[in-house]
């Protein structure tokens, strides 16, 4: 058999695989109750978030920790306008506002390299959250917002309709032109510009892009949450959740971040219900032995277990 | 095709380039010769569009290209093959070159160039998914002038080929530049290798402190005392 068809076989395989996924979580709500959704619905929220982060700083290597401001605009917007508006027009613009955020953002930052990036990004949650604490306060004179509440089937819907566009869409990046040079960006920015690259311009489109997932999962999360304020809306731990996962994971491949956050999320759970006290001191420790241990997350470590089990078989025969 | 007419640029406070013109004509390889820190680099990155000069004029056919950005410049057919070779050293030798060709004029006939490129260094086509990190650094400055030559570019500046490289390899590099102007590109050469330099180029300018202190026909420059006595060691 040659390369080509092994290749398209393989191919073959993946598709079926992800079909099949995709037809069991589309049907999960009908023949599961209660916990089983609410846990997808978290461990959804936490692979978009992840999936989106990687789509930008995987590949440009710039580590933004603005995840939780692109969330938190879309938590408010659907605090703001969930009431009035259908739905899913509620999704919409809490993406797109996230979108022209990033924009303004990227615009001004993305001159910005390395720990100074990753500062500034951190930076604007706070900023977003003080100010529109301030606002809720001054003007407002509350602190809170209530959010149209949804059942969960519903919500679950949502987001994974959500997450089957952000997979097509990062699967689309990463086999074009764009996603090389999304890539070459990564590696040395001034040849990506040499060879021709509108390297801010790609920068700032791919963080915008991201953002929108962000943004548009933050929308669906804020009627789960049925009350918000800045600080629910804007934690930090939407910003740092996402990186750890995407390491965790590692960002080499599409469902490594996928594994990554499916897994992160369901022992959060664990340890909160089983050690509540103690349970970010175990979570801790945890993530720091896969960045010492794991450096290619693991995805790379299972991948490299299995090359190696396939050349052990290569010379037995 | 190139015309460069009376540039000033700055890093900072500090003047790096004074009043510099200079051309370069179809199929013609002009050299830029000139010791370290006597602001070649500089000069080239100014005519590519990564620096902005802050007084002078770049025209590139005919196209007045100092306010335009450096992928613009390289969509009109200007190439640059940067110093130290620049490669993206975790993507393969073909991934290398296709981004090459990463400006809309090209992109379509890809396939072609890279065969083209193939053609000009052999050695790559056997190494194609191989890593460019993995090269040694006669094979990787091959994946850089082959990058450059994916844009298929009219004018090519390519920015001291010689870099780290043994003699033998270094003797290919002007073959090949050779066989770029009997295509008919135009090349603009920067050089620490003088000698070999002057040999190729139809012409030359000297820079130093960021002036142009002379320039001429090769032959000529080569004769000249002081190229002899500052460059040549003769």
């Amino acid at each position: 058999m040659d390369i080509t068809t092994l290749k398209s076989k393989k191919s073959l395989i993946w598709w079926t695989v992800i079909f099949t996924i995709f037809i069991l979580l589309i049907f999960l709500p009908f023949y599961t109750q209660g916990y089983a959704v609410v846990l997808l619905i978290s461990i959804l929220v936490y692979v978009i978030l992840t999936l989106s982060w990687v789509m930008f700083s995987g590949s440009t290597g710039y580590m933004s920790l603005a995840p939780a401001a692109f969330f938190g605009v879309g938590i408010y917007t659907s605090a703001l306008i969930g009431k009035v508006f259908p739905f899913p027009i509620t999704v919409l613009v809490g993406g797109m506002a996230s979108f022209i955020l990033a924009i303004l953002v990227g615009a001004l930052t993305l001159r910005l390299k390395g720990i100074y990036f990753a500062i500034f990004t951190f930076g604007l949650v706070m900023l977003i959250a003080y100010s529109l604490l301030f606002f809720e306060i001054q003007v407002t004179g509350t602190r809170g917002r209530f959010v149209i509440v949804m059942d969960y089937n519903t919500i679950y819907f949502y987001m994974l309709g959500i997450f089957m566009l952000l997979l097509l869409t990062t699967y689309l990046i990463k086999n074009s032109k764009y996603g090389l040079a999304l890539r070459s960006i990564g590696q040395e920015e001034d040849a990506a510009a040499h060879t021709g690259v509108n390297v801010v311009g790609v920068k700032v489109m791919t963080f915008a892009i991201s953002a929108f997932f962000m943004g548009a999962v933050g929308s669906v999360m804020a009627t789960k949450l049925t009350y918000i304020d800045p600080f629910i809306a804007f934690s930090t731990t939407y910003s740092f959740m996402p990186v750890a996962m995407a390491i965790f994971g590692g960002t080499g491949s599409l469902y490594g971040p996928i594994i990554g956050a499916a897994i992160l999320t369901y022992l959060e759970e664990i340890l909160i219900t089983k050690f509540a006290e103690v349970y970010m001191l175990i979570f801790g420790a945890i993530l720091v032995a896969a960045i010492l241990y794991l450096p290619d997350g693991l995805v790379g470590f299972i991948q490299k277990i299995w090359r190696r089990l396939m050349e052990r078989n290569h010379v037995d025969t | 095709m190139l015309h460069v007419n009376h540039i000033n640029a700055f890093y900072g406070k500090i003047q790096a380039l004074w009043d510099i013109s200079l051309n370069v004509h179809e199929a013609e390889v002009v050299a830029l010769v000139g010791a370290n820190g006597a602001g070649k680099t500089t000069l080239v990155n100014t005519i590519s569009g990564l620096l902005r000069p802050t007084s002078g004029l770049i025209e590139f056919l005919g196209k007045r290209v100092d306010d335009l950005k450096s992928h613009s410049i390289v969509e009109l057919g200007m190439s640059h093959i940067p110093e130290g070779r620049m490669l993206f050293p975790n993507m393969s030798v073909r991934e290398n070159l296709e981004m090459g060709a990463y400006t809309k004029r090209v992109w379509k006939n890809k396939h072609k160039t890279l065969e083209q490129v193939y053609d000009l260094f052999p050695v790559l086509r056997a190494r194609q998914r191989q890593l460019a990190r993995t090269l040694s650094g006669g094979e990787q400055q091959m994946v850089a002038m082959g990058r450059g030559l994916m844009s298929n570019p009219k004018l090519c500046i390519i920015d001291e080929p010689s870099c780290g490289l043994a003699p033998i390899i270094v003797q290919e590099m002007f073959g090949i530049i050779g066989s770029l102007r009997s295509q008919g590109i135009a090349i603009f050469l920067i050089e620490q290798n003088v000698q070999q330099t002057l040999e190729i180029a139809n012409r030359a300018y000297v820079l130093e402190n960021g002036r142009l202190i002379l320039e001429g026909n090769s032959q000529d420059l080569i004769q000249e005392e002081m190229i002899k006595k500052a460059y040549l060691g003769l």
